[in-house]
């Protein structure tokens, strides 16, 4: 970035383009000029600032003051006092009146890592990415260290894949190394779907060539020649930011034919979903991938020696490979005094539901519950109490405030049958009903289910019929026993995970909440219930 | 920009797919369209119509010129979808895949749609509109008829 005494960080992503953010900017910059402050102020269009549910948000740097809700009228304001004057419009600061801390601190609670340019940068503008250190990893890798070098430091980064399951990014790239066959690939899982998620979106959108230089050396570390970032179909942004970091990244010979002037070469290419949760599943995207229906294929084979099209594959989610050009420039030593022994470095999560600064945040692994949902989420809204919150999406664990001070690291949620999943983290008051908010994860499966085998397919909806009976208070006999017997089935003999992981959230809402369970099944009405079942029979 | 890779090209069959439904004023896939990506992908055309019945974004049936889609994923669920949802059904006349008679919408639910910081949200076409109450679901729908 150029020397400026100030710059204005404009949060862009499809929530501020709803709320006008276009506008917003195009004012700011209007603004700027007619007080002849453009030379001295900079502004930098960026992907999101971390806080969702306020609109166009704004942030001045080095002030560090963030604006919530604002629209062309009030930038005009911020210009002229805050930028010109130098005094920031309090009434337009975030938050108005919250009885927690400031965003500014909540901001600087986190430790970035994956987000560290994410509202920094334009990510539509490779040199700024450049000047923060961009693409020196994949330098350092091309010119001093071998292929297997970079697989061992990956390895001793102990980096844990961060699609849900955690497994060694390292091993696995090791194998795709080793595998027999050629060509190899390399797959960034970008298909986000569990609900409550969009950490994936927001760094693509904010940082996309963090993640091209994430494939660029996962390439490089396991001899493949090409690369594919499959993007969900409803992320249009995403895949336009993408691409355009890719042609970048081409002209500065970053990506393509003999990178860097060196022998190895290796491409990129954006393909879309459309519109099918399960294609997340790693073996279901390849197939999707392969121009077929996304059915998870039987496992073994894994990708790692039968992938795309029956070669070695890598595929690894979006924030795994966003991860990599941080271990490469500053070292496996380094990240490993981030986050927990078993599982380090950092994690992003999506804090949503009924807290006060809904939002994107990144902290070490092995951070508290607590922490996340009362320092970074800014505690319950609107000075209700807490009832529980779902950990890792409609395929996470339901946990109680007793369970607060649980630390979220992939090990020590194993240890609580809980799972880290997709980093979703939603946050109930005491106003929700843990059996309608269940209803909704059910009906979420049904939909999802892709048919492939019985036990899923018959069990979802079975699961969803007996929850409505539930509901409406109209079940014989003892409901909740079958339901549980339902999801066990499933777990036992379903295909693929999505089948055998619905037990986890019924069976943590059943253990958290069992009261609330029986005071439903012993019929007494609920008005939540009635209206849910009402609106989606 | 292969760099030199042979493989099949097939990997760019959802990206063909999306493109011809966009084009099509009622939102769907045709059977012409079927045919295309069949040769253009050197498939046979039940492949490819077995393809496109299991994506939610593709459609063998004509739609509404404007196809909705509602998340009902607990977040939004949470935010008020239901309400969002018993607007829309009223609005448009008709159940959740059905198309208003007037040709103009067709209701679908989806599920999360990764845009949760203003839910309930939905999408028309390939806009996102988040923080929706009945009024604004009757706004909406207002704007996208006096467009025509
Ligand atoms: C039903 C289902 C949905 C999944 N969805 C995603 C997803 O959206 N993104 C993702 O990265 N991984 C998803 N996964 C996990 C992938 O199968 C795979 O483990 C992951 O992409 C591997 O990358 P990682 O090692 O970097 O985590 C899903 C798994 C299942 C069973
Ligand atoms: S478990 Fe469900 S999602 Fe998985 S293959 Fe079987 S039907 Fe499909």
């Amino acid at each position: 970035m150029k020397p400026a005494r100030a710059h204005v960080l404009v949060g862009v992503d499809d929530e501020a383009r709803l709320a006008g953010a276009d506008q917003v900017l195009e004012q700011l910059r209007r603004a700027l000029d007619e007080l002849g402050l453009s030379q001295e102020v900079q502004v930098v269009e960026t992907g999101t600032l971390g806080i969702s549910g306020q609109g166009v948000v704004v942030a001045v740097y080095p002030d560090g003051v963030f604006y919530g809700r604002v629209t062309p009228e009030v930038v005009r304001r911020i210009a002229e006092e805050h930028l010109l004057k130098g005094r920031p419009v309090t009434a337009l600061r975030l938050p108005t009146a919250a009885p927690v801390a400031r965003p500014a601190e909540v901001f600087g609670r986190q430790v970035r890592v994956v987000l560290a340019n994410c509202g920094v940068i334009d990510p539509e503008n490779i040199e700024e990415y450049l000047a923060r250190g961009g693409y020196e990893a994949l330098e350092k890798a091309l010119t001093t260290m071998t292929p297997p070098q970079v697989v061992e430091e990956i390895g001793r980064a102990k980096l844990r894949g961060r699609g849900g399951a955690g497994f060694p990014t390292g091993l696995k790239w090791a194998a795709v190394r080793n595998a027999p066959g050629s060509p190899k690939y390399v797959v960034c899982n970008a298909d986000e779907g569990e609900p409550g998620t969009f950490k994936d979106r927001l760094i693509l959108e904010g940082d996309p060539h963090k993640l091209v230089e994430g494939m660029v050396l996962a390439g490089y570390a396991v001899g493949a020649r090409w690369g594919v970032v499959y993007i969900r179909g409803e992320y249009s942004l995403c895949i336009a930011r993408v691409e355009k970091a890719l042609e970048q990244a081409r002209r500065y010979s970053l990506l393509g034919t003999n990178i860097l002037g060196t022998e190895f070469s290796f491409d990129v290419e954006v393909r879309p979903g459309a519109g099918a949760y399960v294609c997340g599943e790693e073996t279901a995207l390849l197939e999707s991938l392969e121009g077929k229906r996304g059915w998870p294929r039987i496992r073994p084979p894994y990708p790692v020696t039968r992938g795309l099209w029956g070669k070695p594959t890598v595929v690894n989610n979006v924030e795994t490979l966003a991860n990599v050009p941080d271990i490469i420039r500053r070292g496996a030593d380094w990240y490993r005094t981030l986050g927990t022994p078993t599982s380090p470095g950092t994690k992003v999560y999506t804090i949503l539901g009924h807290v006060v600064f809904p939002g994107l945040v990144e902290v070490p692994m092995g951070t508290t519950l607590r922490t996340l949902v009362y320092e970074l989420g800014g505690g319950v809204r609107d000075g209700r109490s807490l009832k529980g919150v779902l950990v890792g999406g409609a395929a996470g664990a339901f946990l109680t405030p007793e369970e607060l001070d649980t630390r979220l690291d992939f090990d020590s949620l194993a240890e609580r049958a809980a799972v880290l999943g997709s980093g979703a983290v939603l946050v109930l008051d005491d106003t929700a009903c843990i059996v309608d908010v269940l209803y909704s994860v059910l009906r979420f499966f049904r939909h999802e289910s892709c048919g492939q085998c019985v036990p899923c397919r018959a069990g979802t909806e079975a699961l969803v019929r007996l929850a409505s009976q539930l509901m409406v208070g109209s079940s014989t006999g003892p409901i909740l026993d079958r339901m549980v017997e339902v999801a066990e089935v499933m777990r036992a003999t379903s295909l693929c995970p999505l089948g055998q992981s619905l037990l986890l959230p019924l069976k943590s809402a059943l253990a958290g909440f069992g009261k609330e369970f029986e005071a439903h099944e012993q019929g007494q009405p609920c008005p939540h219930c009635l209206r849910s079942v009402r609106a989606y029979a | 920009m292969k760099s030199g890779n042979h493989h099949p090209p097939r990997d760019e069959l959802l990206a063909f797919l999306h493109e011809r439904q966009r084009s099509n004023p009622q939102n769907y896939l045709c059977p012409a369209d079927l045919v295309a990506a069949a040769e253009r992908f050197a498939l046979p055309v039940a492949a490819v119509r077995d393809a496109v019945t299991f994506y939610s974004m593709f459609s063998l049936k004509p739609r509404g010129r404007h196809v909705i889609r509602l998340c009902e994923s607990p977040n939004c669920h949470l935010a008020g979808a239901w309400s969002v949802l018993e607007e829309l059904r009223a609005q448009l006349g008709v159940g959740v895949g059905g198309t208003s008679p007037d040709g103009l919408f067709t209701l679908e639910l989806t599920s999360c749609l990764g845009v949760c910081g203003v839910a309930p949200a939905m999408m028309i076409d390939e806009e996102i509109y988040g923080n929706l109450n009945p009024p604004r679901v009757r706004e909406i729908l207002q704007a996208y008829k006096e467009e025509r």
